[in-house]
């Protein structure tokens, strides 16, 4: 008889992919959050938030804004006494979110990362003024005016083109992409 | 004369300028050719990695296949470039199905890879296949007296390296050494700089700077020298912001190890993109080049109460 996957079966499966254990192999010992260094900037610590998922706590999982959080530094990872790739299970639940468009509100990550994406797929490069302007407002208007003065200072220095670099073969570059993906429409 | 497959990344051909002018000038210096890798596209960053794995991973692959064009062993200064490209070798020899399917793709553009290609950072290259011998052997101006605060970061030990190996790495230690100048010992070495959350999470990201420096700072570091763009970026840019922020120690200049390293092999500070700062290194550059070794501690400390 078929049974329905528990929430920490699906996330085990995020991790499938990779070589790692799953998540059913903490210990809880801590070392993940001892080891983050922005642990304290997270509402549920790397430990915390994998023993909810292995109480099938859905939604406060979700809504957690520790994945997002996450600087992906592997300190964890390499760390882990029971062998879990936690920065790559903290990726696994970023896509999972992105994907059911389900996450905490009022972060900037997961806009960022499809903004970041749509530029890619465009121009095959990043560059950095096409990201920036969408979260001045963020910081105030003293904030903005710290960014404005920086990017100026870094115009002067020569470091910041004004023009971007795209690459040649951008139309190839989407036709591949395409593959991946198959979404119709011409190349 | 050696040569390398060359992924610069996004990143040097705007903030990191210097760090590519940098590591084209001291692999020059050091009789290795960089070739840039014909039309190269984004490694997808973490960015793109939060949103789809496959697809990023894609991204890299065509990166590969071009560079496996080549015969060479590619090699990356940005340390996550490396790491990215480092992973999807890995994962693209170890999973059949995911290269089949990945194949398919690049076939659209008459591409192919099998994995194969040897990812490495710019630091391996230097340690590992030029060797500090040769470097040592190299050096015009011994940067005695510098003290310089060797920062990994996180991508170019981990997640490649694990348990002991991933604490007890001493190899950025020894360059430093190779070319006369001192390495600090501090605590926040192998700490993370806050990456992307400069952009995503600004107070968080501004949090580890202000700590990083300060870690650097106690130690008595003239400079913190770095592996990758985006730790430079986040170090040197978002430096004021952060001692405005916490309350932080006075500028401490960031530049690439590159940089440093170019000082000592004798070339030109303007050749290295040295100049291009927000936090000056300019004192600190003109200390090591124009003073005798022995007089060089002094105008250091002089240095060091100017900025």
């Amino acid at each position: 008889m078929a049974r329905s996957l528990s929430f920490s079966d699906e996330i085990a499966n995020l991790l499938h992919a990779a070589d790692p254990n799953p998540v059913q192999a903490c210990i809880q010992c801590g070392t993940c959050s001892a080891s983050c260094p922005v642990a304290a900037f997270m509402d549920h610590s790397p430990r915390q938030l994998i023993a909810m998922i292995r109480a099938g706590q859905r939604d406060a999982v979700l809504r957690s804004n520790t994945f997002w959080t996450c600087a992906s530094c592997y300190q964890c990872t390499v760390r882990c006494p029971a062998g879990i790739d936690i920065a790559y299970l903290m990726y696994g639940l970023k896509r999972y979110t992105v994907w059911r468009n389900r996450y905490a509100p009022g972060l900037i990550g997961p806009d960022f990362s499809r903004r970041f994406m749509r530029m890619i797929v465009r121009t095959g490069r990043s560059w950095e003024p096409a990201l920036a302007p969408a979260y001045l407002g963020r910081g105030g208007w003293r904030g903005m005016l710290a960014e404005m003065r920086m990017a100026a200072a870094l115009v002067l220095r020569g470091r910041m083109p004004l023009w971007p670099r795209w690459i040649r073969r951008r139309r190839a570059l989407r036709e591949i992409l395409r593959h991946i993906v198959p979404v119709g429409g011409r190349a | 004369m050696t040569a390398y497959a060359y992924y610069p990344g996004c990143s040097l051909e705007t903030l990191g300028q210097a760090y590519h002018l940098s590591a084209l000038e001291v692999m020059r210096a050091l009789d290795v050719e960089l070739r840039e890798v014909e039309d190269w596209n984004c490694c997808g960053a973490t960015a793109y990695f939060h949103i789809d794995e496959i697809l990023a991973y894609t991204l890299c692959a065509r990166n590969l296949a071009l560079a496996e064009r080549t015969g060479l062993d590619l090699v990356a200064p940005c340390a996550g470039c490396f790491k990215n490209l480092h992973a999807a070798a890995h994962v693209l020899q170890r999973d059949a199905d995911l290269a089949e399917h990945i194949n398919d793709a690049l076939a659209a553009d008459g591409l192919r890879t099998t994995g194969r290609v040897r990812v490495r950072h710019l630091i391996e290259v230097l340690v590992e296949d030029v060797g500090l011998d040769r470097i040592r052997a190299r050096v015009q101006v011994p940067l005695t007296g510098l003290r310089v605060a060797p920062y990994y970061g996180c991508q170019v030990v981990r997640p490649q390296r694990t348990g002991e190996a991933a604490e007890d790495v001493h190899f950025y230690e020894d360059l430093l050494t190779a070319v006369g100048a001192t390495p600090v010992a501090y605590a926040d070495r192998l700490r993370c700089c806050g990456g992307s959350l400069i952009a995503t999470q600004r107070p968080v990201a501004l949090s580890l700077v202000h700590e990083l420096i300060a870690s650097a700072s106690a130690s008595g570091a003239h400079v913190i020298v770095t592996l990758c763009p985006l730790c430079q970026i986040n170090l040197e840019c978002y430096q004021g912001q952060a001692r405005e922020a916490f309350d932080g120690p006075g500028p401490v200049p960031v530049l690439y190890v590159t940089q440093v390293v170019g000082l000592a092999l004798g070339i030109p500070p303007r050749r290295l993109g040295i100049g291009r700062e927000l936090v000056r290194a300019d004192a600190i550059v003109s200390a090591c080049r124009r003073t005798a070794p022995a007089g060089r501690a002094a105008a250091l400390s002089g240095a060091e109460r100017m900025r």
